[in-house]
């Protein structure tokens, strides 16, 4: 009895499961293929026209624009899937096919060729696999453009700012006296070193994290040189921990030379510069440990700070230090002017280095940058007018004009 | 988990509340927890260095067999000078040429980038009508308009800040400790969820007191 009904068994538990779940499976797989339109099948659509290969102008002779009309059958019917181009490189007759463009699209920007060869572009119209017969471009040789006039008005601003900044330099070295306004925070320095001396206490001078590549760094530098020469004048002690060997290095020179100004080289100590870790925390760790050991009064922080300018600036609150810092870390401003007792805002940094310095280089960078910021406002004032006043008379001369203010500003590669 | 594992999180935890510490005051825990991370990570930046510039960027592009490079060797001999003021006063001054040859190369290099994208467009997205759209628009339109010009004044040294123009140089200010407070609370936030970080670390995978 058993023996006979073995194979219904087997045919209820295993075969016929087996068969509803291949079905469910075939149908679900049918039902996830594309929906193929009854006509596509020997729909082949039509082709596009007018395919014109352009040099793209101002370039290295690597790129060529591709435009053509779509086809009747994109713009009517939308029975298309797209383009398909292919380059054929004249000379040696290589064919390759570069990408299928989305329906719709008229336009592309080749800008992977060799200058000097000579190129034509194949376009098929493309519709579930059924592809148009090819239409040709016309033959185009890639070519160099040495200046690219795209830039023309942003060599004209340069050329205006630099141009002021070498006549101010040239100014400034023939001895004519260039005037640049008091910035408060310099007073500072030299109460802040004045209250070290009274106290007997060392000052510490923080050049921020960065190398000697970045400027802020380098500001930082020339206004220790400034340091450097009343600590030097008044024997005080400077302590100044880097991250950088390099800062280590020129600071040491700094430093030195300002001993050596002073009269008093032998009073000066490569430990004065300590490198201690490029690692950023373990610098900041290490700082603050120097910090809260020698109880310095007056920090500086002037360089380039980033997520340790709070941590330093608050262990110096903690000690009582008079604090100065100059940064032009935009996200780190707001943490000095909180915490410090004084704070160089930005370019304040770079200014107070040249006023410092006396140096024609600087003064004169200095004031041929106030006219790149003159030039700037004049063209915020005027531009803001005359967009407004287009927007509210409608005329069209001064929306052109707008249009050619915005143009100015904008850089086209 | 592994011994290694659960050595590693005691680790961390031990040196994570070694710098917190610090908050208290100065103690020999957190001298140790300095020592440790200035000493490891000078270390991790010396092995880094070298094997990052001197093997890969040096000497695998300069002895390459198939074709050597010449242009690593630049970077070497300025790397050579900057060694020479371990020599002696009298060869030390060649010290000074990779200094000045970074420097001028750094300012060269980004002097177009940062006009461009610090001055340039930022005075092209200034140049927009004021009195367009919504109040709210209005309002947010003027803000950027005088905003940049009031900071520019500010940071003109040209002038003495007296008169009209230092008038117009204290709204720049104003502007500009706005943005800072701005900033500040924002900052904090993000370090806020920075501190919460470490707090899940100790209290979830060392502690376990949280999932």
């Amino acid at each position: 009895m058993k023996d006979y009904h073995r194979p219904q068994l087997l045919f209820q538990i295993f075969i016929l499961p087996l068969v509803v779940i291949l079905s469910l499976t075939s149908a679900l797989t049918a039902q996830e293929q594309p929906v193929i339109p009854a006509d596509s099948i020997i729909h082949i659509p039509a082709p596009t026209s007018n395919v014109v290969a352009v040099d793209y102008v101002y370039d290295r002779g690597e790129t060529v624009e591709l435009t053509w009309n779509l086809s009747p059958d994109d713009t009517i019917g939308g029975r298309i899937d797209g383009y398909e181009l292919t380059r054929i490189e004249q000379s040696t007759g290589k064919m390759d096919t570069l990408e299928v463009i989305p329906a719709g699209i008229s336009y592309y920007k080749d800008d992977k060729l060799t200058h000097g060869h000579k190129y034509a572009y194949l376009i098929r119209s493309v519709y579930f696999g059924a592809k148009s017969s090819p239409v040709s471009s016309n033959i185009i040789t890639p070519s160099i453009e040495i200046i690219n006039w795209r830039l023309a008005n942003l060599f004209a601003i340069a050329f205006i700012l630099c141009g002021s900044v070498i006549y101010f330099i040239a100014h400034a070295k023939k001895g004519k006296k260039l005037f640049i306004r008091k910035i408060a925070g310099l007073e500072a320095i030299d109460e802040a070193i004045g209250r070290a001396t009274e106290m007997g206490r060392p000052i510490l001078f923080v050049p921020g994290i960065n190398d000697m590549d970045d400027v802020q760094t380098i500001a930082g530098i020339t206004l220790l040189s400034r340091v450097a020469k009343v600590v030097a004048d008044y024997d005080i002690r400077i302590n100044m921990p880097v991250s950088r060997s390099l800062v280590m290095t020129t600071a040491r020179e700094t430093i030195k030379e300002a001993y050596i100004g002073a009269g008093r080289p032998d009073a000066y100590n490569d430990d004065m510069v300590r490198y201690i870790t490029d690692e950023q925390f373990g610098y900041v760790a290490a700082v603050d440990g120097i910090m809260v050991r020698d109880k310095p009064a007056t920090c500086f922080y002037l360089g380039a700070f980033f997520a340790e300018s709070l941590i330093l600036a608050e262990t110096g609150n903690s000690i009582g230090a008079i604090q100065i810092a100059g940064t032009a870390q935009p996200a780190q401003l707001p943490f000095f002017v909180a915490a410090c007792d004084y704070t160089l805002i930005g370019e304040e940094l770079f200014a107070a280095s040249a006023y410092l310095s006396n140096e024609p280089k600087q003064l004169g960078s200095l004031k041929g940058q106030d006219v790149g910021k003159f030039v700037a406002m004049i063209a915020i004032v005027i531009g803001v007018l005359i967009a407004t006043l287009a927007e509210l008379t409608g005329s069209s001369s001064l929306e052109n004009l707008s249009e050619f203010m915005n143009r100015l500003f904008t850089i086209v590669s | 988990m592994s011994w290694e594992q659960t050595f590693g999180i005691w680790l961390a935890a031990a040196f994570t509340l070694g710098i917190v510490s610090f908050l208290y005051r100065d103690n020999i825990f957190y001298k140790v927890c300095e020592a440790i991370f200035v000493g490891s990570s000078a270390g991790y930046w010396f092995v880094t260095y070298f094997w990052d510039n001197l093997y890969r960027k040096f000497y695998l592009q300069a002895f390459d067999p198939v074709s050597p490079h010449i242009a690593p060797w630049v970077g070497f001999i300025l790397g050579v000078l900057m060694l020479t003021r371990l020599f002696g006063a009298k060869i030390a001054w060649l010290s000074r040429w990779p200094l000045a040859f970074i420097i001028g190369a750094t300012a060269g290099v980004y002097m177009m980038f940062y006009f461009v994208s610090n001055a340039m467009l930022q005075i092209g997205a200034s140049i927009k009508p004021v009195f367009v759209g919504s109040f709210g628009d209005i309002v947010s339109n003027v803000l950027i308009a005088a905003g940049t010009f009031c900071g520019l004044v500010y940071f003109f040294f040209s002038k003495e800040h007296k008169g009209v123009f230092g008038g117009a140089a204290r709204v720049g200010i104003w502007f500009l400790m706005v943005t800072f407070g701005a900033s500040f609370g924002y900052t904090v936030m993000s370090r806020m969820s920075l501190m919460l970080g470490r707090l899940d670390f100790l209290f979830g995978d060392w502690l376990r007191l949280i999932s």
